[in-house]
């Protein structure tokens, strides 16, 4: 028992000198990072890596909730929110405070030191405690978390379920953008359209007239000028070659 | 293995998470910045869980990612909102309040 114990702590040192490094280097990378792509991308990879530690520190349902919450739930809600805005925002680097970053650095090196300082003389001698029911197998892990959360820990359970349903509520109002204006139907797009100064029919489709159909070439007028009504607004027109502006025979007579 | 390593390693994730709550401008990397020292934060719950021998660490845990997931929803709904009437994630930017 004892062998077997050895060899797990030796499992476990081998795969925590592993992984730490990654974990550091992916939270590096996230604020290192120019796009705020990568930083997600960085977090995530800092977030496995936490939820294997879960895993080798007897806490498996935390690990695959971390898996399952953070990496699969909040990191997708980041960047579906960094697809629908920012993807191509980078951070610019210039200071409007001046000495923030150096001041930044500093602080987070006090804030190492205090860390460190603190848990030197609290935790050194600190050992694991290997007596715990769930974590040598004679309960399982999940059946000692639920135990507690549905006796110990019934109100704040039922506290949390209230600040998700707030959430998710609070979020829906933030992300609601009214409709401007009352409905309009067939008679108001109608008398729109018939209006005087608009013109009632179809814009001209691109290319007609011309010699490509092409939807970057725009529509020709009779006396060869470019009709603007045709041009869109999204599809760049394009300089044609000579080759492409050449008559293509497609009348059937050799030119 | 001695629980010191998983708290030093902790600490310096919760210290990286700051620092870059500090520097970073953008304001969903600052978020996930946040995110990051939760993060650090639960992984000394689950150490402490261990070396007690007690499950409640583990719980606790289980609470700070719960309310971690409804906190993610409203503020990104929030910087959506504010992207949406300013046109910028730059925390730099939303001085609205600004006297």
């Amino acid at each position: 028992m004892i062998e077997l114990a050895q060899a797990a702590s030796t499992g476990e040192a081998v795969f925590f000198w592993i992984l730490a490094p990654i974990a550091l280097g992916g939270a590096v990378g996230l604020i290192l990072a120019r796009s705020a792509v990568h930083a997600a991308l960085m977090l995530a990879i800092t977030m496995m890596c936490l939820a294997v530690f879960y895993i080798m520190q007897a806490a498996p349902f935390l690990g695959f909730v971390q898996i399952m919450v953070y990496t699969g739930a909040i990191m997708m809600l980041f960047l579906f929110v960094l697809m629908l805005f920012g993807r191509d925002s980078k951070d610019s680097m210039f200071e409007t405070l001046r000495g923030q970053r150096f001041f930044a650095i500093c602080l987070g090196i006090g804030l190492a030191a205090l860390l460190s300082a603190g848990l030197a003389r609290a935790v050194s001698g600190m050992t694991m405690a290997p007596e715990a029911p769930w974590a040598t197998g004679a309960q399982s892990n999940v059946e000692a978390i639920a135990e507690a959360l549905f006796s110990t820990y019934l109100f704040p359970f039922e506290v949390v379920s209230g600040v998700l349903t707030v959430a998710a509520v609070g979020a829906l109002m933030f992300a609601h953008v009214a409709k401007k204006g009352g409905h309009r139907g067939q008679k108001e797009h109608s008398r729109e359209r018939f209006a005087p100064g608009v013109y009632p029919g179809p814009r001209p489709g691109p290319g007609v007239f011309a010699t490509s159909d092409s939807t970057a070439t725009p529509a020709l007028r009779p006396d060869g000028s470019i009709e603007p009504a045709s041009l869109s607004e999204y599809v760049p027109p394009r300089q044609l070659t000579a080759a492409e502006t050449a008559p293509k025979h497609t009348e059937g007579r050799e030119g | 293995m001695s629980p010191e390593y998983y708290l030093i390693l902790a600490a310096a994730l919760f210290t990286i998470g700051a620092v870059g709550v500090l520097v970073r401008r953008n304001s969903i990397v600052v978020f996930m910045c946040v995110e990051l020292m939760l993060n650090a934060g639960n992984l000394t719950l689950v150490t402490f869980a261990r070396t007690t021998g007690t499950i409640d660490g583990q719980v606790m845990a289980f609470f700070v990612m719960a309310v971690a997931a409804a906190e993610v929803v409203v503020g990104l709904a929030i910087i959506m909102a504010i992207y949406r009437s300013r046109r910028t994630a730059s925390v730099d930017d939303a001085n609205l309040l600004k006297a």
